[in-house]
């Protein structure tokens, strides 16, 4: 391991330390207002707009984001596209830290978060599509701690442990799986009963269907991207071959196109079975067809061109395009186009406040991804169990 | 507060076998139908007699225990919109501008005690109450604050105390349920001057407005407002002018909100139930396939080998052959190269023998 490489550990005061660590210092200063002053003293919500920042980015699209785990946990665990290996640990990593962080974000939000609990201990209301998610997002944020353990026990070197939780992992996949499919599909559900508030070219029938399909398009490009950052960052740790990594990312691309092509189809049969063709000729129709030809169609031509002539740099450039597509339809669901028929003075912008800390927990997931890949095998295979997982 | 372990799984066990059992309520839903508590009170609204005085207003601050509001007799608060707040739990607003012969018209909003309440289907802690009574109460003991039911109802009705960093509660009018149980009328019904507000059975007050718009049909839009807006509500309205135009939902459909929502529920024990086999069935495809094309590999190996075998021991043999010929040959080569030799010497000798 170099350690003149900018990723690596050892250095307190480099520039990404100095940066992170304002940004967690301000972030945290703002949470403490928070509690002391409560929400109205760090958010723009009112009593029309109950949802903001935290709940559209750091739950909606942190869930969505965090898919990547599940995404490549299933295709190689379950359907044995062992070449893909190498990216499991990784976006384990990067799930269980992006739900942890809807969790933080979560615990801000809540007018009493200490009783986060109390759906499960005290009086259960399973009507609720937010039960559902809460149980899930509980138990789906345990398993992939759990599928996370075994880098931390070769580092460690607990080998009895390590070999427990390995005979574990086809359980530990497909209750994973299980999880995924119902949280991600359930927080489109929640929306199931705003038919009046949500616009009718985001609300639908199948609006679960939607965010499902989508978890999984989010889920590979955050894969490719995140590789290439990690491969970037910590070049001196990967141990797979440049030709290896390319062909894993072309790989990725030709799953992310389908995904995409698939996410596409159903969109517009969802606009179609709900007869709101006329919306397109409005402004909202405008902005829907920006998000859907310019986040989910061409992200998917690209994605398939990228794939046809192994253009791994226009393939890791669509996967970002994507990303920043995801985060747009999250937020067009959760905030911009829902009350959309409220006056434009009484829409929610959120606070700055609200933006500082959203940007304060995605800085605390990266120091964290940071800090774990430099000492545990995340990146690279720990040298006694090489080929053993 | 200590919670038990048993209580604890308790919860939990409760909560999977509800979700488990959603789908069943909702197959059964199709054959039976609860047409809500019989003789449950409501609320009759006749904005048409409604003259914006908000006496309502400060009645309600004052039964509900609420600071009383600044300026209850300042009239230029209807010049904006407003909406219900944690401070002010109704609040009037004015539609349309006295103007010719035509008096202005206001409207009164407050939850509207839904009979299948969004609110109480939402919530996660099972925080609202529909009451035999009618009114929806709501629980702040257990309520975490998620404020899914402030973001769910249809009528914007439901505030939240953003204000409040440790005991942060959802606001909204509860229909005077204390009073109500004592005999005593909703504090707005009894402050209303006009008449524009009325308290009474359910039934018999979409029986009042119903006979309203008969006998005034040049006064009233033939429509009671909240008899079946989303499976109906307890709050039931009487307008001369389209409610599309006075703040609420037009064309709402009459299916409660929460079926919108109950449905998707459906799915979970769908996928709790499917996913496991189907999962194991892909794996063990997957497994099989390796297995037999790894099969299929040793097989061939194995072949290559064994043809690789037999071929060596025939060219081993082959070489063996030649080198025994070879041999032979280069023994007789040097048998004769020495009988040769030795005739060269014995002809030589006797040549010099002869000399």
């Amino acid at each position: 391991m170099s350690q003149t490489s900018p990723a690596a550990p050892g250095r307190l005061l480099s520039p990404f330390n100095l940066i992170a660590g304002a940004l967690l210092v301000l972030g945290g200063v703002i949470v403490l207002i928070r509690f002391v002053n409560g929400l109205g003293a760090t958010t723009n919500l009112t009593h029309l707009n109950p949802w903001g920042l935290w709940i559209g980015f750091d739950v909606m699209t942190g869930v969505a984001l965090a898919a990547g785990g599940y995404v490549t946990s299933t295709a190689v665990y379950i359907f044995g596209m062992k070449e893909y290996k190498p990216i499991v640990r990784p976006a384990i990593l990067t799930g269980f830290l992006g739900y942890f962080l809807v969790v933080v974000g979560l615990i801000v939000d809540l007018g009493r978060p200490w009783r986060l609990p109390y759906p499960f201990v005290v009086q259960p209301g399973p009507t609720s599509a937010l039960f559902e998610i809460a149980l899930c997002v509980a138990l789906y944020l345990t398993t992939l701690f759990v599928e996370f353990t075994p880098a931390a026990f070769e580092w460690l070197g607990w080998k009895r442990w390590r070999r427990v939780v390995g005979a574990m992992t086809i359980a530990l996949t497909i209750f994973g799986l299980i999880l995924s499919t119902l949280h991600q599909s359930t927080l489109g559900a929640m929306y199931l009963v705003t038919p009046t508030k949500l616009h009718p070219l985001w609300y639908s029938a199948h609006i679960p269907v939607h965010f499902f399909v989508s978890s999984v398009v989010a889920g590979l490009s955050m894969v490719i991207f995140e590789g290439m950052l990690s491969h970037r960052a910590f070049h001196h740790q990967v141990e797979i071959s440049t030709e290896q990594f390319d062909r894993i990312t072309v790989g990725l691309a030709k799953a992310a196109s389908i995904a995409l092509a698939v996410y596409f189809a159903i969109k517009v049969m969802g606009v179609a079975l709900d007869d709101d063709w006329h919306y397109l000729a409005t402004g909202w129709g405008a902005w829907f067809l920006v998000e859907m030809l310019g986040f989910v169609l061409l992200p998917c031509i690209l994605f398939a061109v990228g794939f046809r002539e192994r253009r791994t740099t226009l393939i890791r450039v669509t996967a970002l395009w994507t990303v920043i597509g995801i985060i747009l339809n999250r937020l067009n669901v959760s905030i911009i186009a829902f009350n959309w028929q409220l006056p434009s003075e009484l829409r929610y912008v959120p606070h700055w406040m609200e933006i500082a800390v959203t940007v304060s927990i995605v800085t605390f997931g990266v120091v964290m991804f940071r800090w774990i890949a430099n000492r545990m095998p995340i990146l690279h295979e720990h040298p006694e169990w090489r080929g053993k997982h | 507060m200590s919670i038990s372990r048993r209580k604890f799984l308790g919860g939990l066990a409760a909560g999977a076998g509800a979700l488990g059992a959603s789908g069943k309520a909702r197959a059964g839903g199709g054959v039976h139908s609860f047409p809500g508590y019989p003789g449950r009170y409501g609320m009759l609204h006749d904005t048409t007699l409604c003259v914006g005085c908000r006496s309502c207003e400060v009645a309600c601050n004052h039964v509900n225990e609420l600071p009383p509001l600044a300026a209850p007799h300042d009239m230029t608060v209807f010049d904006k919109p407003r909406h219900t707040t944690d401070k002010q739990l109704t609040v009037v607003n004015r539609y349309r501008e006295a103007n010719g012969g035509k008096p202005a018209v206001y409207r009164k909003q407050q939850c509207m005690h839904c009979n299948e309440p969004c609110c109480a289907s939402v919530c996660f802690v099972k925080a609202f109450t529909k009451t035999p009574e009618g009114p929806v109460l709501y629980d702040p003991s257990v309520c975490v604050g998620c404020r899914y039911c402030v973001m769910a109802c249809p009528y914007y009705a439901l505030s939240y105390e953003y204000d409040e960093p440790w005991t942060p509660r959802v606001m909204r009018c509860t229909m005077c349920y204390d009073r109500i149980k004592v005999g005593k009328v909703p504090g707005c019904a009894e402050a209303c001057p006009t008449g524009a507000v009325t308290f009474g059975r359910r039934e018999e007050l979409i029986k009042v407005a119903r006979d309203r718009i008969e006998k005034h049909p040049d006064r009233y839009i033939d429509h009671v407002f909240g008899e079946h807006e989303f499976g109906g509500t307890s709050w039931l309205m009487l307008a001369g002018m389209p409610f599309g135009e006075l703040g609420l939902p037009e064309n709402a459909s009459h299916t409660p909100i929460p079926e919108f929502g109950a449905g998707f529920l459906g799915v979970v024990p769908l996928v709790l139930s499917i996913y496991p086999g189907l999962l194991l069935g892909i794996y063990a495809f997957t497994q099989r396939k390796q297995k037999l094309s790894q099969k299929e590999l040793n097989t061939a190996v194995a072949e290559a080998m064994a043809r690789a075998d037999e071929e060596t021991k025939q060219k081993l043999a082959a070489a063996l052959e030649k080198a025994k010929k070879d041999k032979d040959k280069a023994i007789q080569a040097a048998v004769k190269k020495a009988l040769a030799d030795e005739e060269k010497k014995r002809a030589a000798a006797e040549s010099g023998d002869k000399k």
